[in-house]
């Protein structure tokens, strides 16, 4: 165990000193996330039927539909936290199991106990330990780092904070921090927007822009429609069937709004005032 | 062979089994199947305290003060739950050893005590010892198992409204506290009367294994609370009898190792929710979905390719990142076996559906776009409604909705008709 | 917070710069002196009582955290009774009641327990808690079936297995190194030299799985085998320490150190310590207090940790019962002063000249929580000096008090017209909600407020919105 450790150890370090983060592992020609033929059921009950997705280029995609169209299935199928009836997911062209250290995720924010005894640096720390493998401690150099992932959500000031006394938004932003800190290539949000304060709001687009601008590919699970041309470069509509994806400017259409919302009269609204702003700014 | 004390003991035990797995079905659905343990801990001290009290062995003093003290324990843990940021599981651990832990630590000063020790027989309490039961502790039993039965019989549906949806009783105007309170009583009831025969850990098996196993053969309230007092009478008739046949065989342990075996059965063999049921449907379930998907596939390429109905390429149909599908693939062979598909140049060759397959296909592309136009018209309804484990849309949809979703396709010339792409047109 | 000044480099379960020495002193002289009583109170017998409990217990409480964490304290309960087989097997085979032989096979039917409990909830969909039941007793029956047909060939009480024979364990010693040790000593010192280990070696595996076990299998630390090394873990301590307290209050020594410390402590670190100073404490003491009133030493120490819990539960300085209580008192008794001197600088705007009675003083004082918070609102104000009574019976505002008074009002009214610019509230619904959050806005949100309104001079009603004070009294 002890040559395994060490061996681990000049690795990383061998690795920090250039500096360069992984570049994802499979052929250079392998789209980003392929989803092949995914079906999810719960107890015979099907969430998720059939859905192929393939995407090519990095890039901000909001994956949108109505409440229960399987949005967050989705998302925990593609990383294999709920087992899939059917179907395949891959990675940079590798499953997702071999793709790990390539991957981010950030859950919902319910889905974890707020009293739980740890600070808001502890929760960022966390974020490097997928990369550090089984047994390693993080370092200084995991500290500091996380640290500045804090300062990137605005959050340094509260690092030795309980995460417990933190506001919503604070705590949605120390999920993102921790993201941040798994240096992944392809992140998965779910509903990071979901009842946060405006300003958390626009300090986590700013950051999804960031991620895009180094070449990272973000997939969000979102529910505000309004917000979805001016957030998205990419849609994903989903209702329990794949509806559409593909660019927001050709996806985001009031047709295919129907067919993933139905007639429902104040969404379309919404969703149109979103598509005439955006006509208007282009 | 049939003493009158083996008579008494097995009256005994049955009626205890029996009256456990009435009031423990409640427990279970209520998923309060611990609490139940945690009162027969936390009854220890009281039972103990009594007979400090009292000076002497009187069983009702001490069931009344195993009763107060138990009942003492689970309020203790609703109050820590609701009061502090203990969870639950906590809570009932807590309650459950320190109780406990005062129970002994009394046990111990009764039983060093001069002149007080032997008389206790509190050992009993935590090992049980159901040959000492007599008659006097059979009819104790058979009253508590009467009550139980004439107060469930009379608030039937009070306690299965408080048991299934306590939110929308209260709302309705129903005492849920005090409907709570009298079956936690009921539960607390059986559990005292019941350590003295099988022991503290013993009794709370008895509160869950027949109505845990019941809840297998049935889905309704009913016949579950049947089928557990039935369960629990058996578990306690046949271990007792095993016991008193062979050597070495304390009763409490063999009851519920018996209750343990009933459950086992259940658990794998009750037909719609045992575990060899279910993962057989589950199974079934996942060949079906590659089935119906394949004879889709197939089925659109038939549409297209009308009025001729060609021949195609298994690699056509059967494609993926890595190579064909094994799972698809293994359907197709499955349905070659039945005849559905046909391979008019010999196996490994070009693919075709056969009549009855054609005939197949075309129900399962019907069935499938009737539900994609459902979830185009009706998007808000698709969670709800949508259902694929059927194959008939008819069964979920109401008719006029089928109808109207006919029409819509007809309209579009997306609906398979009869003879469309048949092999004979 | 700067990293480079925090050079530690691990979170080390220690004292941060942020505690005060006095506090840490307080602590360590809160766990210490009684322990030390109940040593300098007993023979040589009695300290090797106590550092058994001790042995046993804290390698229980440091597991325990995990499990009281990650909500599981009952698979704990449940794994506790169900090593009653192992161990008994194993005794049969081996004649002794501890060893290696016997600490292994019960952490495997430990996982076993973890295993088939799962099995059962997910693959038969018997609810967790009915399952743990039924997996739990029907082990537990098979273990006191085992040891009550060993009983009548060998000397295996029934009773010691349940509640266990510390006073025995510590009589039975050999020598070691010219001391006279008891023969447990040594497997319960290996455990708990094994749990620290455990403890130490997966650190952040346990508290990422503790914390969020999806995210731990998205970046690739298994959850499962996690959850079934600390089973497994688990299991372990409890057969070390099973002969000290027997099966039952074995759970007491899990569950109820790492709950107290969960009242008293927000860091992890923190929390594995003041569990084990629970679990020290309640040996020491517990071994004390048995000896006094001649009872059983498990059975007390589980008491004795249930009371230290009990005091956590009332006397938590955060999480307490009385530490929330004095909260709400403080924050009552804030709301009824500001009150009443929000209503006086409105009086005294209205009609400057008027005076106003002590009586409706005491009325605004009483309006939101009463005649007794109101009084001693009333005197906590006398006594700053923000108002001053006079011989006629009747209140004013003193200097500073009217700085307060004045900043007070300016949040109200600023609230005010913020709720009904953004929100097009009617005239008549703006002031509760203002009464009510006027408490609770600072300078900063004051000036963001002003600034967002261009600052105002007058609120919807048109009452003039007070100048923000300019700090100098």
């Amino acid at each position: 165990m002890t040559t395994s450790a060490s061996l681990d150890r000049t690795e990383a370090e061998a690795k920090a000193k250039d500096g360069a983060p992984d570049r994802p592992a499979g052929p250079p020609s392998s789209p980003v996330l392929d989803v092949h033929d995914v079906t999810v059921a719960y107890h015979r009950k099907p969430v998720l039927w059939d859905v192929d997705l393939t995407i090519d280029r990095p890039c901000l995609a909001g994956i949108v539909g109505p409440n229960g169209a399987g949005k967050s299935t989705l998302i925990k199928a593609i990383l294999g936290l709920v087992p899939k009836a059917s179907g395949s997911v891959r990675v940079f062209g590798k499953p997702v199991g071999a793709q790990r250290r390539l991957i981010g995720y950030v859950p919902q924010r319910e889905s974890v106990d707020w009293d739980f005894p740890v600070t808001v640096l502890d929760v960022v720390l966390m974020g490097t330990y997928g990369r550090l493998g089984w047994f390693r401690r993080p370092g200084r150099a995991e500290r500091s780092w996380s640290m500045e992932c804090l300062e990137r959500v605005g959050m340094a000031h509260l690092a030795d904070r309980q995460i417990g006394q933190l506001s919503g938004g604070q705590q949605q932003r120390t999920f993102l921090a921790r993201a941040l800190a798994q240096r992944a290539e392809v992140y998965f949000m779910d509903e990071p927007m979901a009842g946060v304060d405006a300003a958390t709001e626009a300090a986590i687009f700013a950051l999804l822009r960031d991620l895009k601008t180094s070449g990272k590919t973000v997939f969000v699970v979102h529910h505000d429609l309004r917000t979805v041309p001016e957030y998205f470069d990419y849609t994903i509509l989903l209702n329990m069937r794949l509806i559409a994806h593909g660019p927001t400017a050709t996806t985001f259409s009031p047709e295919n709004l129907r067919k993933a919302y139905g007639g429902r009269l104040a969404i379309l609204e919404a969703a149109g005032e979103a598509v005439r702003a955006r006509e208007r700014s282009e | 062979m049939l003493t009158y004390n083996t008579l008494i003991v097995l009256l005994g035990t049955g009626l205890l089994g029996a009256n456990a797995g009435l009031v423990g079905s409640y427990a279970v659905l209520r998923r309060r199947s611990l609490t139940g343990d945690a009162l027969a801990h936390a009854a220890l001290p009281g039972l103990c305290l009594a007979f400090l009290a009292v000076g002497q062995r009187s069983l009702p003093a001490m069931l009344a003060g195993a009763l107060l003290s138990g009942v003492a324990g689970v309020a203790v843990i609703s109050g820590l739950i609701r009061a502090t940021r203990v969870k639950e599981d906590a809570a009932i651990g807590i309650v459950l050893s320190v109780f406990f832990g005062a129970g002994i630590v009394l046990s111990r000063v009764i039983q060093n005590a001069p002149g007080l020790g032997n008389k206790a027989g509190l050992d009993s309490y935590i090992l049980g010892k159901t040959a000492g039961i007599i008659r006097q502790d059979v009819l104790l039993i058979g009253g508590v198992s009467a009550v139980s039965l004439v107060l469930i019989a009379l608030a039937y549906k009070e306690f299965k409204l408080t048991v299934f949806d306590p939110g929308f009783a209260r709302v309705q105007g129903w005492p849920v506290f005090w409907l709570d309170l009298m079956l936690m009583g009921l539960i607390a009831l059986a559990v005292v009367f019941g350590l003295p025969m099988v022991g503290v850990v013993l009794m709370a098996a008895l509160l869950i294994l027949p109505g845990a196993a019941a809840r297998f053969w049935t889905d309704r309230l009913g016949p579950m609370l049947a089928l557990a007092s039935a369960f629990g009478l058996v578990t306690g008739l046949a271990g007792t009898a095993i016991s008193a046949h062979s050597a070495g065989m304390p009763a409490g342990p063999i009851i519920v190792l018996v209750g343990s075996g009933v459950f086992l059965v259940s658990v794998l063999s009750a037909p719609r929710r045992g575990v060899l049921g279910r993962a057989l449907s589950a199974w079934r379930f996942r060949r079906e979905l590659q089935e119906r998907k394949l004879l889709r596939l197939l089925f659109d390429r038939a549409e297209a390719d009308r009025p001729a109905l060609r021949p195609i390429d298994r690699s056509a149909i059967l494609q993926g990142p890595s190579g064909p599908p094994r799972r698809l693939a293994k359907a197709l062979d499955r349905l070659i076996a039945r005849g559905d598909v046909v391979e008019p140049s010999g196996p490994g060759g070009p693919i075709v559906l056969s009549d009855t397959g054609m005939e197949r296909a075309r129900a399962v592309a019907r069935g499938y776009r009737l539900w994609e136009r459902f979830l185009i018209e009706y998007p808000e309804q698709a969670s709800a409604m949508a259902d694929l484990s059927r194959e008939s849309v008819a069964e979920v949809l109401p008719p006029d909705v089928v109808r109207e979703l006919e029409e819509a396709l007809r309209k579009s010339g997306q609906w398979p008709e009869d003879g469309t792409g048949g092999r004979s047109s | 917070m700067n990293p480079e000044r925090n050079p530690a480099p691990r979170p080390s379960p220690g004292p941060r710069p942020g505690l005060p020495a006095w506090r840490i002193g307080l602590a360590v002289g809160a766990v210490s002196a009684p322990t030390a009583w109940a040593l300098a109170a007993s023979d040589e017998i009695g300290r090797w009582t106590i550092a058994l409990g001790i042995a046993s217990s804290v390698p229980c409480a440091l597991l325990g955290c995990y499990l009281v964490l990650r909500r599981m304290s009952l698979l704990g309960d449940a794994i506790s009774h169900a090593v009653l087989p192992g161990i008994a097997v194993g005794f049969l085979l081996s004649g002794a009641l501890i060893g290696p032989a016997i600490i292994l096979g019960a952490m495997a039917v430990g996982m076993l327990t973890a295993l088939l409990t799962q099995l059962l909830s997910n693959l038969g969909r018997v609810p967790e808690d009915a399952s743990m039941g039924v997996v739990f007793t029907s082990l537990f029956a098979v273990g006191v079936l085992v040891i009550t047909n060993a009983a009548r060939d060998v000397d295996l009480d029934p009773g010691c297995v349940l509640y266990g024979l510390i006073e025995l364990a510590a009589i039975d010693s050999r020598p070691v190194f010219g001391l006279e040790v008891p023969r447990s000593f040594g497997a319960m010192a290996f455990a708990l030299a094994l749990t620290i280990g455990f403890v130490t070696l997966l650190w952040k595996e346990l508290s990422l799985v503790s914390f969020d076990p999806a995210l731990a299998t998205a970046v690739g630390i298994s959850a499962t085998v996690v959850h079934y090394a600390l089973m497994a873990m688990v299991a372990g301590v409890t057969v070390a320490a099973f002969e000290a307290v027997g099966s039952i209050l074995v759970v007491a020594m899990l569950i109820v150190p790492a709950a107290t410390a969960h009242l008293l402590t927000d860091r992890l670190p923190r929390m594995l310590l003041v569990a084990s100073a629970v679990a020290v404490l309640s040996a020491a003491v517990g071994y004390r207090l048995a000896v006094l009133w001649n009872t059983s030493v498990a059975g007390m120490m589980a008491v004795v940790s249930g009371g230290l819990f009990a005091s956590a539960v009332v006397g938590s300085p955060r999480h307490g019962l009385l530490g929330r209580a004095w909260h709400r008192l403080a924050l009552s008794l804030r709301i009824a002063r500001e009150d009443v001197l929000a209503r006086l600088f409105r009086a005294e705007e209205e009609s400057p000249s008027r005076p106003v009675a002590s009586g409706s003083a005491r009325g605004w004082a009483s309006s939101a929580a009463g005649r007794l918070v109101g009084a001693i609102a009333l005197r906590q104000l006398r006594a700053r000096d923000f108002i001053r009574a006079d011989e006629v019976d009747s209140v004013a505002l003193t200097g500073p008090g009217r700085d307060e008074a004045r900043e007070l009002v300016r949040s109200h009214r600023l609230w005010e017209s913020y709720l009904s610019t953004h929100f097009d509230l009617p005239p008549d619904h703006l002031h509760d909600p203002a009464e009510r959050i006027e408490h609770f806005i600072g300078p900063a949100l004051r000036a963001e407020l002003s600034a967002e309104l261009d600052r105002p001079d007058a609120d919807p009603h048109g009452r003039a919105i007070p100048p923000e004070g300019t700090g100098n009294g």
